[in-house]
């Protein structure tokens, strides 16, 4: 498909939409999980999200994209240090993908034909600045995650095999997407997301008629129904520039701090990047919404999402942790 | 008043659109075991491209043609399957991996025209990946159709051409969209691909049949050909109180409403869900309910891997698809042939040909945990549990072959303590369970409770949990210690469920002097083989255990 679906198009399903607006201002807040129910629009809001999001400056030809010349590793071997301007990547790691393709491998058809050594780059390297995407994340094999999480952690690939020895920066945002009745999440994986949001179905008449409206309009009048959207989603493209330029200058009072531990130590999150992500994730909020100062009023609103996956699991808690949360909200940030 | 397809009348219909608008309605599922009847069906498909559940990634996405490559010495590469604008038919689609299932939705997603997907299924767990059947917008079950019953599938070509010629002008009557959205809504379908591709299904359907406003028979087909097989299981009794409110006598003198020129969402909804056997909807449920239950029973998932694991001796073959070539295996397998294969005396490039190529393959076992989960309570006799030891002992000893552990919960009093959390050592057990205590209430509830921790916590470390519960039933105590013995049902009930659908394994042994009902009923929605064991020694015990595990 040549364009994919408007961002802003998305009806409702806002936590979702915000949660991929807060790692686009600030990346360092360390991804995404869209855990829900199947045809709820998860796939559709990441590739909407690549399609929303600003260009970067790579140099020209670089598999693992530098953003500056002395990045681009040896093995490259890119001659040009010319800089072009590039999509920010968004890589699909599908499920059933091999450890090489993963990681990279041997280039087999180079060692075969021409007996050269020479590495052949995996998807790691090309999510490097961008994002890495997987569908169905918890269904994902286990060396698979080893590999991710050791990875995601370091920002750095190493390849030690078939008398490869290379090395190449991957830094990316893991955006991941599944659905909770078919697996669950280890909980390594699911404490590497910073954000997490649960999705479901509309239940209401109107928004479901409105969100197969729009599709309709997506599907048989393609080019009158992208055009009345484009607007919207360049201005939220401009909003983004904006909040990531703010960050920096953005000033955190002590109290907000205060409120982040307390909140944490209220909901009994297992270590401190809880209160890190909620942090990071409220002044991403506050720059978007184009506050100076991070109120308690933006932790409220993404303290769901940067905690919600963080509790100790209680199997006789039907009303999930979401309501925890909530709850718990109400109580410590009155 | 609009009639309802017959079912032979609903293939033609599905196999129509399918040529009509492949695109649009993404495609086919096609539940029918291999028989004349599908062979009919199947010959009336378009031309596609047939696939098979266990094709490699080379094959989909293209890649280096390695036999070709090595025979040319420069580099050829293959089109992947994918790659193609045709349709595809996937075969035994029943048994479709869900790496595969994702593979297929993305290309179904982004490019692809359409899906058949040939479901062979014979039990009611063998069900295409639910990835796939969301994303399919038709479905038929040829399972109800005999030999007899069918007629000529003929599609003419020139039928079809002015159908398409036809598609785009077709317009839906106004509320259309309304009302496939609320009969999905009110069948509990949850994602909204279905009303979708309910749309473009009647707008196919209309095209078909020469409408340029799809009439209410076609909308009433459509959603009958893409809604009814994705419901939940009817209720019939629910919309009790949605029924209309007697109209207000001041009401009566106004105009009738706008939604009067088109068909009523209720009988729209009435005749979905009677365009299905009832009991079909049943099976499947129970399949998918049994896709989430599937644990890996047996030994511990012994799996063939490509990547780690005890090596096994290299085999022959391509590498692709996780497949990893075996360099050393390869250049052994090329050495001898060195000589005759050079053309120049003092060439110095090996020459290797894919025969030679080796792949290397390993073998892994995840370990297997046994939990036994050991009721202690004043109503289990006392011997029993000397038998439950007994048995704890015999399994260990044998365990060091197949990589058991085996941990140990015994619940009595008020609440259930890990005696034995998984180990593999036949000391330890036998020290831990010289002191096993018994007497007090039953708190089966709390037993079965530690033993989904536990579970949960094995499988979180790799390791394959199965729940061996032995009990004579009879709990009594509350999660909460109250002494409540139908509180303490439900709570047990409850817990079970929730094993059940963390897909662990179990087997419930009763161990009363005759079966109890309410074990079975526990059984039942553990998803669990229930064993009833009256005057079981330690032998018989480790015995049921084995044989009941696939050991």
């Amino acid at each position: 498909m040549s364009q994919p679906f408007p961002f802003s198009a998305i009806v409702g399903q806002a936590a979702m939409k915000q949660a991929m607006v807060l790692t686009a201002i600030d990346p360092g807040i360390g991804g995404v999980l869209v855990f829900g129910d199947r045809g709820t629009g998860k796939s559709t809001a990441v590739r909407a999200l690549a399609a929303l999001l600003p260009e970067i400056l790579a140099v020209e030809g670089c598999p693992v994209n530098s953003a500056r010349v002395q990045d681009v590793p040896e093995w490259a071997g890119v001659k040009s240090g010319k800089m072009i301007k590039r999509p920010t990547p968004v890589i699909d790691l599908p499920l059933g993908a091999t450890e090489d393709r993963v990681v990279g491998a041997l280039d087999i058809e180079r060692a075969l034909t021409r007996g050269e050594k020479a590495f052949e780059p995996g998807l790691l390297a090309r999510a490097n600045r961008g994002y890495l995407y997987i569908d169905e994340v918890n269904l994902l094999e286990d060396h698979i995650v080893d590999l991710l999480l050791d990875v995601a952690q370091s920002g750095e690939n190493v390849v030690e095999r078939e008398g490869l020895s290379i090395r190449h920066a991957a830094r990316f945002v893991l955006v991941g997407s599944g659905n909770p009745e078919e697996g669950e999440l280890r909980p390594q994986l699911l404490d590497r997301f910073g954000l997490s949001v649960e999705v479901a179905s509309p239940r209401d008449i109107e928004t479901r008629v409105e969100v197969m409206r729009r599709r309709d309009a997506y599907e048989n009048d393609n080019a009158a129904f992208m055009k009345k959207w484009r607007a919207k989603d360049s201005a939220l493209r401009k909003a983004i520039l904006v909040a990531r330029a703010a960050l920096p200058g953005l000033k955190t009072p002590g109290v907000v701090l205060h409120d982040c531990a307390a909140l944490c130590i209220a909901l009994g999150s297992d270590g401190l990047r809880g209160e890190l992500t909620l942090l990071r994730a409220g002044r991403a909020q506050a720059a978007f919404e184009g506050a100076g100062v991070v109120t308690r009023g933006h932790l409220r609103s993404v303290a769901a999402s940067a905690l919600g996956h963080r509790l100790r699991r209680d199997p006789l808690d039907e009303a999930g942790s979401g309501a925890r949360v909530a709850r718990t909200i109400a109580e410590v940030l009155p | 008043m609009t009639k309802p397809l017959s079912p032979w009348g609903r293939v033609e219909a599905a196999l129509a659109m399918l040529a009509v608008d492949p695109a649009g309605v993404k495609g086919l599922w096609l539940r029918a075991r291999s028989g004349p009847v599908r062979d009919v069906v199947t010959q009336a498909l378009p031309v596609a491209r047939r696939i098979h559940p266990v094709i490699d990634d080379v094959a989909l996405f293209g890649g280096v043609d390695l036999a070709a490559t090595l025979a040319a010495g420069q580099l050829r590469r293959s089109m992947g399957i994918l790659s193609g604008a045709e349709p595809l038919v996937l075969t035994m689609a029943e048994r479709c991996p869900p790496a595969l299932a994702a593979r297929l939705s993305r290309w179904l997603d982004e490019s692809g025209p359409c899906l058949v997907a040939l479901d062979e299924g014979a039990e009611a767990e063998e069900v295409l990946a639910p990835a796939l059947a969301d994303r399919l917008g038709l479905f038929l079950d040829l399972g109800e159709l005999a030999y007899s019953d069918i007629g000529a599938l003929v599609l003419p070509a020139e039928q079809i051409a002015a159908a398409r010629r036809r598609l785009a002008g077709v317009v839906l009557p106004a509320g259309a969209l309304e009302s496939l959205t609320t009969v999905a809504l009110a069948m509990g379908i949850a994602s909204l691909r279905a009303p979708l591709l309910a749309l473009a299904v009647a707008r196919a359907l209309a095209a078909w049949r020469g409408e340029a406003v799809a009439s209410d028979d076609t909308l009433r087909h459509s959603a009958e050909l893409t809604l009814a097989h994705r419901g939940d299981l009817p209720e019939v009794a629910e919309d009790q109180d949605s029924a209309p409110p007697p109209p207000e006598p001041g009401e009566a003198e106004e105009p009738q409403t706008p939604q009067s020129d088109r068909i009523p969402d209720e009988i729209l909804l009435e005749a979905v869900r009677a365009a299905l056997p009832a009991d079909l909807l049943a099976r499947l449920a129970a399949g998918k309910a049994a896709r989430a239950a599937k644990g890996s029973g047996g030994t511990g998932a012994a799996r063939k891997g490509n990547h780690r694991g005890r090596p096994l001796p290299p085999r022959p073959g391509v590498p692709g698809s996780g497949k990893r070539i075996d360099l050393v295996a390869t250049l052994r397998a090329a050495a001898p042939w060195q000589p005759l294969r050079r053309h120049a005396p003092d060439a110095v490039r090996l020459e290797i040909r894919a025969s030679d190529l080796r792949l290397k393959r390993y073998q892994e076992t995840s370990d297997r945990v046994l939990i036994f989960a050991v009721d202690a309570s004043g109503s289990s006799a006392l011997s029993r549990l000397a038998e439950a030891k007994g048995a704890i002992e015999l399994l260990l000893a044998q365990a060091y072959a197949r990589r058991d552990h085996v941990a140990l919960i015994a619940f009595r009093g008020l609440a259930a303590e890990l005696l034995l959390p998984p180990t593999r050592s036949l000391v330890q057990t036998k020290r831990r369970l010289s002191g096993l205590p018994g007497g007090g209430g039953t708190p089966l509830a709390a037993g079965l409770r530690m033993a989904f921790d536990l579970g949960l916590q094995t499988r979180a470390r790799g390791m394959t949990p199965t729940i061996a519960l032995l009990t004579d039933g009879r709990g009594n105590i509350a999660l909460d210690g109250s002494a409540n013995r139908v509180e303490a049902e439900a709570d047990a009930l409850r817990l079970s469920r929730l094993i059940c659908a963390a897909a662990i394994p179990a087997l419930v042994l009763d161990i009363a002097s005759r079966p109890q009902a309410a074990l079975q009923r526990l059984a039942a929605s553990l998803g669990a083989a229930y064993v009833p064991l009256p005057r079981a020694d330690a032998h018989r015990l480790s015995g049921v255990l084995q044989s009941a595990l696939g050991a």
